[in-house]
């Protein structure tokens, strides 16, 4: 099962992100864990400065906006 | 160039809906929709063009940027990122981090975060549509030695004593680092730059739209219902407690600076001096107890406590300077 983190600190666009990528996984057919990743160390140590960022198996694949739908399919298949 | 404004409120207030621009409500009415419309078809445009310009331009750029500067310079090109590098205020954190993790002195990562509420695209040009060309760039200058002078202010008394330890070992680390990798920069085209400059006006007008309703809502109020002349009679002579006043004010209130800008316009239209003024709005946009509650994260409570007195004094003085150099300006 793949590992996805949302990092940010709980804004609106960082709940927003974890529901899409919950939702395309679902579409897709595939089971992930979303985590929404919230401290400011566990943040600082991925090198991330734009949030919300995502994160597919401890590699940061994405920062600085929501992410479009396609790119989320990428990532998870 | 702008009255095509006026002339859609004409029609709209007092034709349309026939009222009379004796009436207060047909006046407050017709300042509220004027100054909606100009501020909503300036906002779209001028949003999508400035992110055309500034594309490539990202808080990741402007660490690899000042990391290793010279002091000096450092604080005035923090400021000036600040003011121009687009960036929500729910990254503050992560960029403070991120720019401290690169060894960049605390001062100069401060210069930078404590410019940039104060100073962007949307005030700028809301200032220089409402209140014209002289108060921006005194707004602008203001604004840049705020944080420039604030930044100076942090290094001198050694703020990053006061980081919470895991940001100070960030900091150490990254000063024993040479140089920061940066990833190359990536040429774009123009259909990039246009998808950008989309996706930026979609959302800064989203986020913002409410507020200018709110800011010009209140100073539509202040415009038709506060007798003409009170604000002036109590308040225009600078008396200096005002000043104090307006910036204790400011805090509890928190706006971004599109929406107090309508609101400074009406208070100066009706008398209130431009240090009082100016001194108010700074407080409600960049003193906020929300965010300062987030800072809490990278920073002791005695920092915490500096930088919060540090901002009321220096936008008390900014007040107090104003309002004295007024006469003069």
């Amino acid at each position: 099962m793949k590992q996805v983190k949302v990092l940010g600190s709980g804004c609106s666009k960082c709940v927003k992100t974890a529901e899409i990528i919950t939702k395309v996984a679902s579409d897709l057919g595939i089971e992930v864990n979303v985590i929404k990743e919230t401290d400011a160390e566990a943040i600082m140590n991925y090198g991330v400065m734009s949030t919300p960022a995502v994160v597919v198996d401890e590699q940061v694949v994405y920062s600085g906006s929501i992410p479009a739908q396609d790119a989320i399919r990428g990532w998870l298949s | 160039m702008f009255e095509i404004f006026t002339r859609f409120a004409d029609w709209l207030v007092y034709e349309l809906m026939g009222l009379s621009p004796d009436t207060k409500l047909g006046d407050a009415l017709h300042f509220f929709v004027e100054d909606v419309s100009k501020i909503y078809v300036l906002l779209v445009v001028m949003i999508y063009v400035i992110a055309l310009a500034r594309a490539s331009l990202n808080v990741e750029r402007v660490r690899d940027f000042l990391a290793g500067r010279h002091r000096g310079v450092g604080y005035v090109l923090g400021s000036g990122f600040g003011a121009i590098t687009p960036f929500c205020s729910c990254s503050s954190i992560p960029v403070f981090l991120g720019f401290t993790s690169a060894g960049i002195p605390v001062g100069i990562t401060m210069s930078f975060l404590l410019t940039s509420p104060l100073i962007n695209e949307v005030a700028v040009l809301l200032l220089m549509s409402l209140l014209g060309w002289k108060f921006t760039l005194l707004y602008v200058l203001v604004g840049m030695a705020v944080g420039i002078l604030g930044g100076v202010f942090l290094d001198q008394i050694r703020a990053e004593r006061w980081l919470q330890s895991f940001a100070q070992k960030a900091l150490e680390r990254g000063r024993q680092q040479q140089s920061v990798q940066s990833g190359p920069v990536a040429k774009l085209s123009f259909n990039e730059r246009h998808q950008f400059a989309k996706g930026e006006t979609w959302e800064i007008f989203g986020r913002v739209w409410k507020w200018v309703i709110i800011g010009v809502g209140l100073g539509a109020a202040l415009h038709g219902f506060v007798p003409d002349g009170w604000i002036e009679a109590h308040l225009g002579d600078g008396q200096w407690w005002s000043v104090p006043a307006a910036v204790a004010l400011g805090i509890p209130l928190y706006s971004n600076a599109t929406g107090v800008i309508p609101v400074m316009e009406s208070l100066i239209v009706n008398g209130l001096p431009i240090g009082t003024t100016l001194a108010f709005c700074m407080s409600t946009v960049a003193a906020s107890f929300p965010e300062f509650i987030l800072l809490k994260q990278v920073m002791q409570w005695r920092l915490l406590a500096i930088l919060f007195v540090v901002l009321l004094s220096a936008f008390t003085l900014v007040g107090w300077i104003f309002n004295w150099l007024t006469p003069f300006i």
